[in-house]
């Protein structure tokens, strides 16, 4: 079978609204997590986030949407992601015929942000009827679909955490059975207070910056955010005299089946994910340059994380960061949104800091990477697992 | 405290779902995590919203629990003391 | 090659199907929620956090159960190279109206944690997978209605992975009071014979799910 390659990409996060943007935020230390500001929380003094300071309506205005009120925000993020993934990937070229070009999105949060808000309005008020019918987690993939012009396959995919991860592995099984000759895979999540209160509840929220695999570290920060990348096939991209970013060399998604929130002590399910997509690539774990891990700054994950590497790359673990000190923890999002800053990586030959480190965690035998690095990466690892024991991996290699 | 251990009996076998179970089969001493009743990290959390909810009592880190939660004796104790 | 349908379970309506076979039911109009726990009772599992799930993973959960319960399908002998492929369309409405209800008031604040935890469609995939050990690939999509070419298009893939023997795939929806599950045991065709069952009947394409959702639909008691 052929090679699955990346021909395009748009992001949008708390540190930037495409990728240019983006890279720019990673290259100065400038992160996005701060106290949130439009979402209306009774925790907006204590518990930071990465919000993107744009109202729905300023959201609108940059894809062009005259009605920004018909629109979840997790849509409009989805479309402006979306978007740049289309143009960098697709229009660009003058490709016209979309006719076999999926959409393989993914969302938790769908249209939450805009139900929890008139939930009891429904029945009261019109006005906000058709919040109903964006509630479900596939409307933005629709509403993707219809901004675009794609009238193929269109598939939202639910899971937790890895979700965008998923999306990307899913789209990349349909290019490589011939379903798809092009493939948007990506995800998009709002902030909720749904979600907010939940991670509140379950005690993992960080109340300051999140500080990832480190020994103190006290829990996550939340974020906001959408990403998409362009899949197609080595020949497809080559027939159109496509710039290849990059190629997706290697994925694995297995279930941990240990607990529904939390992963097994040893983190077997890490483990295995990453394990599988190695060795799906081909490639020994000393070719691997770089780990952008899920590091979300909870005891957990890191930990089991943490000892999963060590499992398959001790003595020799690569250089590793997590970059969610600089856009929070943006659930569906996440896996892509740090997809795509490992291409920018691999593109750049630059590692984006583990911000906010200070010490060692001890059952490890590495600590993260703490400034801008440079470097010659060729394959890099990221990883995003998920609640319900769901965890993928991707191998992203340079072309 | 004994009419306290089995009101806490009665609100524990609620809050975490424990179908099967009465109070008369919680023995008040007995560890109520790793054996004996099999609860998680999910169900101190819980716990941690029952004593907020029904005692006013608020607990801020989830590692102190491990002391709070140890059995339902060690909670009724812990509520005689810190209630407001 | 192909892959076959080994065995099917259909809960739905008050009454529990399995191979085109009414093997539960009840005549009264009981609660989503009371139903379930008669259907818990009546195969005799024994797994007491069954009572901590949301109904969409008690639901998924029960028919799972029953899928892989006794007699325990022949081909299940590594149930760490199990997948699980789920779809529905309300997600996890369900509990998540119960997770908003703790947070709405400013006064009577208590969100629950353990309804949190299953306020993602896909925990109700992780309940399955921790209680038979499955390690294999696992996803929920979200799609509109019951869509059998979704469904066998991602669990075909699903088993571009060597290692997958087996996986459950199919629909598992609750809302409310309403609540239906439809899920397949799938494998790959080892010869085995599957007892009387024609070979064609039981492939794994749209067709046969189809045949089978229409069927439990239609059912008349």
């Amino acid at each position: 079978m052929g090679r699955i390659v990346v021909t395009g990409m748009g992001i949008i996060t708390a540190i930037g609204k495409d990728a240019g943007e983006n890279y720019d935020a990673l290259l100065n230390g400038r992160h996005g997590i701060g106290p949130v500001s439009l979402l209306d929380t009774r925790h907006r003094n204590e518990i930071p986030a990465g919000e993107i300071k744009l109202t729905n309506e300023e959201l609108a205005a940059l894809c062009g949407i005259g009605k920004p009120e018909l629109y979840t925000r997790t849509a409009l993020l989805g479309i402006i992601a979306a978007r740049e993934a289309f143009e960098t990937g697709i229009a660009r070229y003058g490709i016209n015929d979309h006719a076999r070009t999926a959409l393989v999105s993914s969302s938790t949060v769908g249209g939450m942000d805009k139900t929890e808000q008139h939930f009891y309005d429904f029945l009261s008020n019109n006005e906000y009827a058709h919040y109903v019918h964006t509630h479900y987690c596939s409307d933005s993939s629709i509403k993707i679909c219809d901004y675009l012009g794609l009238r193929h396959m269109n598939v939202t995919i639910s899971t937790a955490c890895s979700s965008s991860v998923n999306a990307i592995l899913f789209g990349a099984k349909l290019i490589r059975h011939g379903l798809a000759d092009r493939v948007i895979a990506g995800g998009t999540d709002a902030l909720s207070k749904f979600t907010l209160n939940g991670f509140n509840t379950l005690m993992i929220l960080d109340r300051e910056h999140c500080r990832p695999l480190d020994a103190r570290r006290q829990g996550l920060n939340l974020g906001e955010g959408a990403a998409y990348i362009v899949l197609e096939s080595e020949k497809t991209a080559l027939k159109h005299h496509k710039e290849i970013l990059c190629e997706i060399s290697g994925y694995a998604n297995a279930n941990d089946a240990y607990h529904q929130t939390a992963s097994s002590p040893d983190g077997y399910g890490p483990y295995l994910s990453m394990k599988e997509a190695l060795d799906m690539s081909g490639l020994k774990p000393s070719q691997i340059d770089y780990i952008n891990a899920h590091g979300t700054g909870t005891d957990n994950n890191d930990l089991t994380e943490g000892l999963a590497i060590d499992r398959i790359f001790a003595p020799r673990v690569p250089l590793v960061s997590s970059t969610k000190p600089f856009t929070g923890h943006t659930l569906a999002a996440a896996g892509v949104v740090e997809t795509v800053f490992s291409i920018l990586s691999i593109r750049n030959g630059i590692i984006f800091p583990n911000l906010n480190f200070s010490e060692k965690i001890a059952e490890l035998s590495f600590e993260p990477v703490t400034e801008l690095r440079r470097a010659d990466i060729n394959h890099v690892i990221t990883n995003s697992f998920g609640f319900g024991g769901n965890d993928s991996s991707l191998v992203l290699s340079k072309y | 405290m004994e009419e306290l251990i089995q009101k806490l009996k009665e609100e524990i076998i609620e809050v975490l779902n424990l179908e099967e179970m009465e109070p008369g089969d919680i023995d008040s001493d007995a560890p109520l995590f790793g054996e004996g009743l099999g609860l998680d990290s999910i169900d101190a959390l819980e716990l941690i919203v029952l004593l907020e909810k029904n005692y006013g009592i608020k607990i801020e880190d989830p590692k102190d629990g491990r002391k709070i939660f140890f059995s339902v004796r060690t909670m009724a104790e812990y509520i005689t003391e810190h209630q407001k | 090659m192909p892959l076959l349908i080994r065995k099917y379970c259909d809960i739905r309506k008050q009454r529990v199907v399995v191979d085109g076979k009414k093997v539960f039911g009840q005549e009264d109009d009981a609660a989503a929620r009371l139903f379930l726990k008669s259907v818990y009772r009546h195969f005799r599992i024994d797994y007491p956090k069954f009572f901590k799930m949301d109904g969409l993973s008690k639901l998924g959960f029960l028919t799972a159960e029953i899928l892989l319960g006794d007699p325990a399908p022949a081909q299940i002998h590594a149930p760490e190279n199990g997948g699980i492929i789920l779809t529905n369309a309300s997600s996890s409405v369900d509990i998540d109206k119960k997770h908003f209800d703790t947070i709405k008031s400013r006064e009577q604040y208590f969100p629950s944690p353990s309804n949190f935890v299953y306020t993602l469609p896909n925990i109700m995939a992780g309940e399955i997978a921790i209680r038979h050990g499955m390690k294999g690939e696992n996803s929920v999509l979200i799609s509109r209605q019951f869509d059998p070419e979704l469904i066998v298009g991602i669990t075909r893939l699903a088993f571009e992975t060597e290692s997958l023997t087996f996986c459950i795939c199919g629909w598992v929806e609750m809302n409310d009071e309403h609540y239906e599950s439809l899920l397949f045991l799938v494998g790959q065709d080892d010869g085995l014979s599957d007892g009387d069952k024609s070979r064609e009947d039981i492939i794994f394409d749209p067709l046969n799910l189809m045949k089978r959702y229409k069927a439990v639909n239609e059912w008349k008691n």
